[in-house]
């Protein structure tokens, strides 16, 4: 470490005028950057208005509604927490979906294999880590085909979707693999204090990568590749390198989301993350990162999942035809990405061309 | 006195084209450098061999009376030689701080155990290196992309003034910017001057030359044309030896 040395000044030298981020941010600045928390607020006060006037009951305040908005938003979340880092650096993972899908078939079919040799504790976590292992090959490949080959990541996503989607259905057979482990079930349906356990495991590791992303150097250099590779790469970063564990991590979150949906159900589908995909795009997105990368954090997302969850699991709850849901949803996107532009003309940020 | 940097005979052939012919410079502590010529003169291929990016074919780098090989420009920064791009090599979203340690964050330990980035810090240092090149900010957490052209070209010097960069490889600094802007960062090169760094200076504008520069190396054609005190020297001469005229 090299300290700077004592100020010298030249002159004739000419000082600076003040700079103009000097100014404080304007309140509407402050909104726009909360904007997903405020949707939330406003969906959720919206809700709890309509339930009290067409049933007089609550929304908000009933246990079940808050569990089941809770468990509905575990898968989404889970790929959307690994989807903000990959959006962040500039690029985007189509695969997830189907990689979820693939975690949860070889989750159901190792620990059918192995419950009856180990018992069913031990069956279980040796099925978790041969899912997120699995789910972690896939992620590899990707990040092999975007830092090595210069792959657009669309397109290299895409293809591992198809390869994903294609053994996931040929490993369940074409169909819907059941596990025959009662702790597994336990494990994704039981509570802990009343809070399910899915729940619990979610929020651990959605917090693990809220401080990987805001306070480690992979983060750091995560938002730094987004805004401009070529800067990151003369200070020194490895892009070949982060972009290859930047995939992988991706693969591996939706590994966990393939193996807490194969808990839940008790069984492992190869679909079970196919309708997902978009959702998490969707919701890292409404929560407030740029599809052109540099931008986004993991709370915001938290908050875009939730805001998902709460419209679709809502929507059922007041009784009005599921098919709403994607209106709102779109309608909801398409508002949050007019904030975020409007955002950056008024704090005159440089736009990305 | 043994001179910062010298260049002896450094000759750089791409296959059949000799994009540069035994050319040899010096420069001292304390002084700016202007490398002028027309496009396509060599002297992007001069400081790409000067910052490691270029293996010379033949000729010799040597830092403080020390010959010097680099073979990429990491080492070629380990030695003090930093390039500041035309391009400005920042991440617009993180603070200056963060460009300036980008790559090297320091890290401290939240709650004794774990390991966190050290934002204070970078903003501390962040602080005190551009209060170094007289450019005071208090909004040390606002992105760079918040900054002006001028501004941020100050944090890409600041970084390399931080990292103790004592050669200033600057291409065409000022080509993106205002008047107002340029002016800045020429007072910013004064300030390098005065801290005894050496700053090699590339540039298209003979006013900005002649405003900073102690000496001027003309290249044409992948040699020297000449090389004059600005102080003994004019524009008129200064054009005709960049044409040959």
């Amino acid at each position: 470490m090299t300290t700077p040395e004592p100020p010298l000044r030249a002159p004739d030298h000419v000082s600076p005028p003040a700079d103009h981020a000097d100014k404080a941010r304007t309140a509407l600045q402050r909104i726009a950057d909360l904007r997903a928390w405020l949707f939330l607020a406003f969906l959720i006060l919206a809700f709890e208005l309509w339930s009290r006037a067409s049933f007089g009951g609550t929304f908000l305040f009933n246990p079940f509604n808050i569990q089941s908005i809770a468990i509905f938003a575990v898968a989404p979340l889970l790929l959307a927490t690994g989807q903000t880092f990959v959006i962040i650096s500039g690029g985007i993972d189509l695969s997830m979906g189907f990689i979820m899908g693939l975690a949860a078939v070889v989750a159901a079919h190792v620990i059918n294999w192995a419950t009856p040799g180990m018992g069913l504790p031990l069956a279980v976590l040796f099925g978790a880590l041969v899912a997120i292992a699995v789910a972690a090959v896939p992620g590899m490949v990707n990040g092999l085909l975007v830092s090595r080959l210069k792959v657009p990541p669309f397109i290299g996503t895409l293809g591992m979707f198809g390869v994903a989607r294609g053994v996931a259905f040929l490993l369940a057979g074409g169909t819907t693999v059941p596990v025959q482990n009662s702790f597994f079930a336990a494990l994704g349906n039981g509570r802990f204090y009343g809070v399910p356990w899915i729940v619990i495991v979610t929020a651990v590791f959605v917090l693990l990568m809220h401080y990987l992303l805001s306070q480690t150097r992979f983060g750091q250099h995560n938002y730094a590749i987004g805004a401009n590779v070529q800067a990151a790469s003369r200070a020194g970063i490895d892009i070949k390198s982060h972009l290859l564990r930047l995939y992988i991590l991706s693969g591996v979150c939706a590994g966990l989301a393939g193996f807490l949906y194969a808990a839940r159900f008790s069984a492992g589908a190869a679909q079970a993350g196919e309708p997902l995909l978009l959702d998490s795009v969707a919701a890292v997105v409404i929560g407030g990162a740029s599809l052109f990368g540099g931008s986004g954090t993991i709370l915001g997302t938290v908050a875009g999942a939730f805001v998902i969850a709460v419209i679709q699991y809502g929507l059922v709850f007041i009784n009005v035809a599921p098919f709403w849901q994607f209106i709102s949803v779109g309608i909801v996107i398409i508002i949050s990405v007019l904030i975020d532009q409007a955002q950056r003309r008024f704090s005159g940020g440089r736009q990305s061309e | 006195m043994t001179p910062l940097l010298e260049v002896r005979h450094l000759s750089k052939a791409f296959g059949p084209v000799q994009a540069l012919r035994d050319l040899s410079m010096k420069v001292h502590a304390g002084e700016v450098v202007a490398l002028a010529g027309d496009n396509g003169a060599g002297k992007t291929t001069l400081i790409k061999a000067i910052s490691g990016v270029y293996r010379p074919t033949s000729g010799e780098v040597l830092l403080r009376g020390e010959p010097v090989q680099f073979n990429s420009p990491q080492e070629a920064r380990e030695k003090g030689i930093e390039t500041i791009y035309q391009d400005l090599a920042l991440a617009d979203n993180l603070t200056i701080g963060a460009n300036i340690f980008l790559g090297r964050e320091p890290m401290r330990r939240a709650m004794g155990f774990l390991p966190v980035l050290d934002r204070r810090r970078m903003a501390e240092a962040a602080k005190a290196t551009m209060a170094l090149l007289d450019f005071h900010v208090n909004r040390l957490d606002a992105p760079v992309s918040n900054f002006s052209g001028g501004q941020r070209q100050a944090v890409a010097i600041g970084r390399a003034v931080y990292w103790n960069a004592q050669i200033l490889i600057m291409d065409e600094p000022t080509a993106a910017l205002g008047v107002p802007e340029q002016r800045k960062v020429i007072s910013l090169i004064h300030q390098l001057k005065a801290q005894g760094r050496g700053v090699i200076f590339i540039s298209h504008n003979l006013q900005d030359i002649f405003a900073v520069s102690d000496r001027i190396v003309v290249l044409r054609r992948g040699v020297q044309a000449g090389e004059r005190r600005i102080a003994e020297t004019s524009h008129d001469e200064v054009v005709k030896l960049m044409i040959g005229g």
